[in-house]
């Protein structure tokens, strides 16, 4: 009778809780989007700077997370099946990103490629613009996001251990086909979900890039950044209402993370069978 | 002799070190270590006395003082309901069990700045929450309380999906044996359960801890960014910035560099000593 109160009691506080800080934050900004009606909430979203933006932000994500990928599969592969002196080390330093604040990010990036940098005259020479300008956007979101992909492979494939990929070379396959037979059914679901993850996290990154971005409305600017500046310009429908964009973007991805999840312990009890 | 030689012969079953390798020290050279090196080097202009003046001044301070504080405040809080909500979403059966686990990852899954304009309206003094505390007095938008709020809002999944998969795995048996030998169900809570998931609270504790030290985007809109009051360390940096103080905003950044290593660094070790004492 006491435990069932007891557990009733931490259900109702755990569950107040999530709605307080995180549902009605999100109801939130529905309702404000919607507040004016459905036509001003409809030319917000069609205003082609949030178009544009919304271009921006959707480019900055599939190319930051088409490289991410790429760094996450190669980085697991050498850490996890290979043993060399400072594995410990390089794993450290790949984690580097999560401990560094997304503005130091977009700063140090300045400092590369902006007017003082080092790399600018070079820059200057060839006619190319790295800050204020989309490949500065796209590396600062790379620098944020770097590690998330190989976060999540590199304890799953340490747990599953070398024997197969070594009876596999030793049997002569190359190393694409090892990892296409072998490596990554065990893995797809890990990987899977470092992808969504890092997507999720490329399309709202907003300290990184509001440092390098410059904020050219129309040219660098991605949709959160469009949202700030709507907001500070007290358009506050128009921010929510573009804001809502991006919450249902963030739904979808939280529920495909929660069928990745689910399948991936599927997969994964059944491995153990 | 013979370890070494079968270490390399290991080594070489395996193809695709060379590459893998090379791309991995490659895209983190890149991307990651020469930039971050470039803050030492765009520093050597300045003298140390430069550098001692910029990270020392007032409005930095107080800065350093408010980001401290409130992240503390709020990964502590974290702790609490991070540990509460691991134990109901592990322990028990109860309707929208799914949905609630669901949601926990929203911080991560809702761009930052979406997250600040709402909860900045949500807490103002005309928003749903912020009004009724304007009753009593209470001001939450613009004040340290709003801050620390964004930080709870930002930190929330990282301890809970730190000590989940630790209640996951743990044997109950032992906490039936302290229940038949008659423990309360609190003590056996803080003396057969807890101790096991100190340590995964501690990784969740400190990356939430350090993640509320570098926030920007879910903080700047609820800050208010009043000098003096209510600056946050990463906003110090933009504003330096923009006024194209690229020095005063590299050593400010240079400084919040270090102090995060030394708290990663700090954690690992206590960490250490947590699971060695709680093995033995």
């Amino acid at each position: 009778m006491k435990q069932k109160l007891v557990s009733s009691l931490l259900i109702i506080l755990g569950a107040v809780f999530i709605a307080v800080m995180l549902i009605v934050p999100l109801c939130t900004v529905l309702a404000y989007a919607l507040r004016q009606g459905w036509e001003t909430f409809a030319s917000a979203i069609r205003d082609p700077y949030a178009i544009k933006a919304l271009r921006l932000t959707l480019l900055a994500a599939v190319v930051t997370v088409a490289l991410n990928t790429v760094f996450g599969v190669f980085s697991s592969w050498a850490i996890s099946k290979f043993r060399f002196k400072g594995r410990q080390f390089l794993t450290t330093l790949i984690d580097i990103p999560f401990a560094i604040s997304p503005v130091i990010a977009g700063l140090v990036f300045v400092l590369v490629f902006g007017r003082i940098g080092w790399a600018y005259s070079f820059l200057q020479a060839h006619h190319l613009k790295v800050v204020f300008a989309v490949p500065g956007i796209i590396l600062a979101t790379i620098f944020v996001t770097l590690p998330f992909v190989s976060r999540e492979l590199i304890p799953l494939m340490q747990a599953q251990g070398n024997e197969e990929e070594e009876a596999a070379a030793l049997m002569g396959a190359g190393g694409f086909k090892i990892y296409r037979k072998i490596t990554l059914p065990h893995i797809k679901w890990g990987l899977l979900y470092g992808i969504i993850l890092c997507t999720a996290r490329a399309m709202g990154e907003f300290g990184a890039v509001s440092v390098v971005s410059g904020h050219l409305r129309g040219k660098t600017n991605t949709l959160p950044l469009h949202i700030e500046i709507l907001f500070n310009e007290f358009h506050l429908t128009a921010a929510f209402a573009v804001s809502s964009i991006l919450v249902v973007i963030a739904i979808m991805i939280l529920i495909l993370r929660n069928i990745v999840e689910y399948k991936g312990k599927k997969a994964g009890s059944e491995d153990v069978r | 002799m013979t370890r070494f030689i079968r270490q390399r012969k290991k080594n070489k079953v395996i193809p695709g070190f060379a590459l893998s390798m090379g791309i991995t020290l490659a895209m983190l050279s890149c991307i990651v270590l020469i930039p971050l090196l470039s803050v030492i080097l765009s520093l050597s202009g300045t003298t140390f006395a430069e550098f001692l003046a910029t990270i020392t001044d007032k409005q930095v301070l107080v800065a350093y003082r408010v980001s401290f504080q409130c992240s503390l405040i709020a990964a502590l809080i974290n702790c609490f309901f991070g540990v509460l909500l691991a134990w109901i979403l592990v322990r028990y059966r109860f309707p929208g069990r799914r949905i609630l686990d669901g949601f926990i990852e929203l911080p991560f899954a809702l761009p930052t700045s979406v997250a600040g304009i709402a909860l900045t309206t949500l807490y103002s003094d005309s928003g749903w929450i912020g009004r009724i505390f304007a009753h009593i007095g209470i001001k939450i938008s613009y004040t340290l309380i709003g801050i620390t709020i964004a930080l709870i809002f930002i930190g929330i999944p990282f301890v809970v999906r730190s000590v989940q998969p630790v209640l996951e795995k743990l044997d109950r048996q032992y906490e039936e044996a302290a229940m038949i030998l008659g423990a309360s169900q609190s003590k056996t809570f803080f003396k057969v359960v807890f101790p096991e998931i100190l340590p995964a609270m501690l990784t969740g504790f400190g990356l939430a801890f350090a993640r509320g030290l570098g926030e920007y985007g879910s903080v700047v809109f609820i800050a208010g960014n009043i000098p003096y009051k209510t600056q946050i360390t990463p906003l110090i940096i933009i504003s330096k910035l923009e006024q194209f103080n690229y020095d005063g905003a590299t050593s400010i950044a240079l400084t919040m560099i270090i102090f995060s290593f030394v708290i990663l660094f700090s954690l690992n070790i206590l960490q250490a000593r947590v699971n060695k004492v709680t093995k033995v």
